[in-house]
């Protein structure tokens, strides 16, 4: 179906062969995807699998602060949230990491110890308007500091330049930069626009090392939508088969309530399968959603609504 | 205004009777409640709608409107320039979703206007005799009348590409098809005399094809028009795709015709020779469609009558573009 | 750990059956005067789900002349703007009541709630609306300035969208000003006759929508009957032609919507993941009880193993079972005696030499049921490459050129719909304006709107339902 077998990327990749591969990839419908994931999300989810699913869901939160106004303390609160969101059922699981800026991976290490993990936004984030020497530092400076993910941002100038090569070249130095840290790369798809974009964009980071593919920065808007995640979940689908290796997905920014979460979970489910229905292939990137959760799991749990009083603010 | 019975005799004179005071009820109402108790009735500050709210004018002011009797009726705000820019800009905002509604979606939604006119009949009713001074069984027909406007445009939406559109036989290995767009934002002057059924002929055929829109009320008869409003915003009509402004078209109308983000005029309810012309040479200034008064084209004057016959298309096609496109057909 | 979706059913307790229905004469229910009874089934339980008339002759008889008689005396004289009141009165009750209908449908037909639900209630709902708007613009409809109805029709649909069928009939039939005898299907009756609940919460005059229930022999009598001045069908070829037969020299105009053997052809330039979910849609949707359903896949023999393979993954995702279950993709089959002609042709796939994949799904122990299934290796020549299955079974062929998808395409005596897939515009308009066909969908199927004009080529039938062109089904042009 395309004319560069994928295996054939490699580090010394031009743009030429990577723009032969990438848009040798099939085309996406938009209106076709739009509607399957519309489709998808009149699936209704009750009783034992809701529970599971909001459960499941809880632990796939990177629970997120990104603010010029984030403090120490803000995240000494949140990173206890994590490790114990609903303070009066300790059945809540935790979450599944927690999303700072680079320099306050610290402050969040010292709280959750080894219990979730710490996520930094790195390479210059949220816009990546940096030369790769900042960028490369600024994400070996927050895996010195305790990081064991990172969260990079793609050079969108460059991707929608057709400057892929240099896409690339970046993923795979921050990639090396990252060490025993996960990479997920933010393909900041509401600045891609369209879904041959975001197609190709998912490609494009698969090929150069990611470990997860994440939608959006929650900078955007639109950001993360269940069209985008469909065509990324099919993007990790296909790499695996032709690949063998499993990426993961975030969908980040806009997720707000339980319903919404559900949804997501049932996207996974019927693109990609429910080996993906792990933390380790499929997060959240969220900051209120987390209460909504807990407050669903109230519900199911009590037999009656909760209201937000009964959830911690952090 | 408070409801009463279309079934008096003199209409005209009891609603002036009941406009001034309320003689004609306080008698009914002595009989439960007593001579003091008479219950003296809330009245309504009439505003100006825009943007799906109802501010005040901008400049504070307001100007009497009287009744067919010429006896006062209420204090109506009088619209600025400042208004008119206001209405603009949310006419614009409304624009997108508007227009790209489906046009399936577009036609239940003037549906609706109807079904809620409907339930206010009886108001409008009471507003028509009392402004025009006109029967109760007149005002009852002229209701019914712009109730079954809003149904008739409401049946256009998803039918005029079909009647206006075509598929187009070009000699070559071509695709060819035209179909209808509107133009965007329109500004309009209801007409004077027939102060709802113009009305309503005049909103309903601009925004049935997507466009939007800011409308001049009659300003000698403006209180049917804020009825409407009312009606209009309880329906499920976005905010901004209808702005009616209260006040003088001779003041407002030439910031309205110069606007560069106004795309067209519909001038039917202008009445004055020189205004009209006016505004047209402003129109000029962007290029703006215009849809003139029915007097330029040597038709009688607006005297409320000739709304009554069925429209056609000349309205609609007025704030239409043609688009057409062209798409090779091969292997 | 799997995501098993809990069932989650919709509520019966929205629907009220009656155990027993009589005939829709003249605004009221009536017992028949030489008809008989029949029992309807939930197809997913094989349950009785009630007991309905079949009209006899004078029933048939007593139908048409209360049409004639409300044609007469109140619809042909009332004022389009008046008539359309009456329908937009109809739409709006199919929107208050949708989802009762929706349900009853499901328990009826045996199709997914999400089905009945999504599409077949909102479209019913959408086509009487959009028809209303027609009833005082008919002088636009192209006939000349005031066409005129051409007075009683005769309808007869079939099983496979049962309200939605009566909602493509009977909206464009009042809308110009006709009054109606309709006749729904003998399996699937019930919610026509919930419809003639809503002429009466809508007051529509008596005699204006009258709704006989039976099977063929009723179906029959009505369009031979000498009161009606039109004749509309939806179903069978076989029956379509001997309705084309019984017309023969009599005033009735007819139209005709008849079977199919579509062709969904996907090029190796297409959305392939889209491409799959329409081929899916395709021939699943309803079970594939569909006349235009894509039964034949046309795929570029260049992609043939991805496409094959994305097809089966997909499919083993479906669900099938209980019809009122949100969650189900695909319901049960309408009736016995259909599950039997499916069977029966599939079988004959396998005798020719086809190669038989199912996807792998449990079958419930009781009703009527069978499994997403595609063919390969099938030719031209095979059975189930010519005959109308008219269940979710997939014949796949392949082509190597544009040219030779069209050929294959058009090779059939059918032409109601096509599918086409590629990224390419300029061939997908080739594509279009060579096939022989009256729908061509282009990167989607199975798509329909009140304001698009549906119906076939062919075999398939003549005359269009929907958009203005369907509109001339029931009007006299004015020549004069």
């Amino acid at each position: 179906m395309t004319a560069i077998s994928p295996k054939a990327i490699g580090a010394a990749a031009s743009s030429a062969d990577l723009r032969a591969f990438l848009h040798g990839l099939p085309g996406v419908d938009e209106v076709g995807a739009a509607g399957r994931a519309a489709m998808l999300g009149t699936r209704s989810i009750k009783a034992a699998s809701k529970a599971w699913a909001i459960d499941l869901a809880i632990s796939m939160v990177d629970l997120t602060t990104l603010e010029g106004m984030d403090t120490p303390g803000k995240v000494r609160a949140m990173c206890a949230k994590a490790m114990r969101p609903d303070p009066s059922d300790p059945t809540a699981p935790a979450v599944a990491a927690v999303c700072v800026y680079g320099d306050l991976v610290a402050d969040a290490r010292a709280v959750v110890g080894d219990s979730v993990h710490v996520a930094a936004v790195a390479t210059a984030f949220p816009s990546g308007r940096a030369s790769l020497e900042v960028k490369l530092l600024d994400t070996a400076q927050a895996v010195d500091a305790g990081a064991d993910e990172i969260d990079m941002v793609i050079d969108r100038g460059a991707f929608l330049a057709g400057d892929y090569a240099r896409v690339f070249e970046e993923i795979t130095a921050v990639k090396a930069a990252c060490g025993p840290a996960h990479l997920k790369v933010i393909l900041e798809t509401g600045e891609l626009r369209t879904l041959d974009n975001v197609r190709r964009a998912s490609w494009l980071a698969m090929l150069a090392g990611a470990d997860f593919i994440k939608t959006s920065t929650g900078k955007v808007t639109p950001a993360a939508t269940p069209p985008v995640t469909l065509v990324m979940l099919e993007a990790v689908r296909d790499f695996a088969a032709s690949h063998g290796r499993r990426v993961g997905v975030k969908a980040a920014g806009g997720i707000r309530t339980s319903k919404d979460a559900i949804k997501y979970l049932v996207l996974v489910n019927e693109t990609v399968g429910d080996g993906w229905l792990t933390p380790d292939l499929f997060r959240f990137g969220a900051s209120t959603l987390l209460n909504d959760l807990l407050l669903q799991r109230q519900r199911m749990t009590t037999g009656h609504y909760s209201g937000p009083d009964y959830v911690t603010i952090d | 205004m408070s409801e009463h019975e279309p079934s008096h005799a003199e209409a005209s004179q009891a609603v002036s009777t009941q406009a001034v005071s309320t003689q004609a009820s306080s008698t009914q109402a002595s009989s439960t409640h007593g001579p003091f108790s008479t219950r003296v009735d809330v009245r309504k500050t009439y505003k100006l709608y825009i943007g799906g709210a109802f501010p005040r004018s901008e400049s504070g002011r307001t100007y009497e409107a009287f009744d067919a009797q010429g006896v006062f009726w209420a204090n109506v705000a009088k619209a600025s320039r400042k208004d008119a820019r206001d209405a603009v800009l949310a006419a614009r905002t409304a624009f997108s979703g508007w227009s790209g509604a489906t046009a399936y979606n577009r036609g239940q939604v003037l549906y609706r206007i109807a079904e809620v006119m409907e339930g206010r009949r009886r108001q409008l009713e009471d507003e028509i005799q009392q402004g025009q001074g006109c029967t109760a069984d007149q005002a009852r027909n002229l209701v019914s009348e712009a109730i079954d406007r809003w149904v008739w445009y409401a049946g256009w939406s998803d039918k005029l590409a079909a009647v206006l559109g075509s598929s187009n036989p070009v000699a070559g290995p071509y695709f060819n098809f035209s179909t209808p767009e509107p133009t965007g934002v329109v500004a309009a002057v209801a007409p004077r005399a027939c102060s709802l059924l113009g009305l309503v002929s005049v909103i309903a055929p601009i925004i049935v094809s997507g466009n939007t829109c800011i409308v001049m009320a009659s300003q000698g008869r403006p209180i049917p028009a804020i009825t409407l409003a009312e009606a209009i915003a309880t329906s499920d009509v976005s905010a901004g795709v209808v702005n009616i402004l209260t006040g003088d078209p001779a003041e407002v109308m030439p910031w309205l015709a110069s606007h560069a983000d106004v795309n067209a005029l519909d001038l039917s309810g202008v009445e004055d020779a020189a205004l009209a012309t006016l505004l047209e040479q402003q129109a000029a200034g962007t290029v703006k469609r215009v849809r003139r008064p029915k007097w330029v084209a040597g038709r009688q004057a607006d005297a409320g009558s000739d709304w009554l016959a069925e429209p056609g298309l000349g309205a609609m096609r007025a704030f239409l573009e043609t688009k057409t496109v062209w798409h090779p057909q091969g292997v | 750990m799997t995501f098993e979706y809990a069932p989650a059913p919709e509520s019966r307790s929205v629907v009220d059956i009656d155990a027993s229905y009589g005939l829709f004469i003249d605004g009221q229910f009536v017992n028949p005067i030489d008809g008989d009874r029949i029992k309807t089934i939930n197809p997913a339980t094989e349950e009785v789900l009630a007991e309905v008339s079949t009209a006899g002759p004078q029933d048939v008889a007593a139908a048409v002349a209360a049409a004639r008689r409300a044609y007469d005396e109140v619809w042909s004289a009332m004022p389009g703007r008046e008539r359309g009141k009456y329908v937009f009165r109809i739409a709006r009750l199919l929107q208050e009541r949708s989802r009762e209908l929706a349900v009853l449908e499901s328990l009826d037909n045996g199709k997914p709630i999400r089905e009945s639900r999504d599409v077949d209630l909102p479209l019913a709902a959408a086509h009487f609306f959009s028809h209303a708007g027609w009833a005082d613009k008919l002088a636009y409809a192209g006939l000349g300035p005031s066409p005129r109805s051409l007075g009683v029709a005769a309808q007869v649909i079939p099983w496979n969208f049962p309200l939605l069928m009566l909602a493509w009939k009977v909206a464009p039939a009042l809308a110009t000003g006709n009054t109606v005898v309709l006749k729904p299907a003998e399996t699937t009756p019930l919610t026509a006759l919930a419809f003639a609940d809503i002429c009466r919460q809508a007051e529509l005059p008596p005699g204006v929508v009258n709704i006989i229930t039976g099977a063929g022999e009723t179906g029959r009598l009505l369009v031979e009957s000498d009161g009606v001045d039109k004749v509309a069908f939806t179903g069978s070829t076989e029956v379509g032609k001997q309705i084309q037969r019984s017309v023969a020299g009599t005033r009735k105009r007819l139209t005709l919507e008849l079977g199919g053997k579509s062709a969904n052809i996907v090029f190796d330039d297409a959305p392939l993941d889209e491409a799959v979910e329409g081929i899916v849609n395709g021939i699943t949707f309803n079970q594939g009880h569909v006349c235009c359903a894509g039964s034949r896949l046309l795929v570029q023999e260049s992609i043939a193993e991805e496409v094959l393979d994305r097809l089966r993954r997909r499919l083993t995702t479906l669900r099938l079972g209980d019809p009122l279950d949100k969650n189900t993709d695909i319901g049960a089959i309408n009736s016995a005696a259909q599950l039997a002609r499916i069977t029966e042709l599939a079988a004959s796939g396998d005798a020719e030499g086809a190669e038989r994949w199912s996807a792998p799904c449990s079958l419930p122990d009781r009703g009527f049921w069978f499994p997403p299934t595609v063919f390969t290796g099938v030719t031209q020549a095979h059975r189930i490459a010519r005959e109308e299955i008219f269940g979710p079974v997939l014949s796949v062929l392949t082509f190597r050129t544009p040219h030779e998808a069209v050929e294959k395409a058009n090779n059939t005596p059918y032409g109601l719909s096509a599918g086409v897939w590629s990224e390419k515009g300029s061939r997908i308009l080739w594509m279009a304006s060579r096939l022989r066909a009256g729908v061509v969908w282009a990167n989607t199927f199975n798509r329909f709107d009140p304001a698009s004009p549906f119906g076939g080529y062919r075999e398939s039938g003549f005359g269009r339902e929907g958009g203005i062109a369907g509109l001339a089904a029931y009007l006299q042009e004015d020549d004069r």
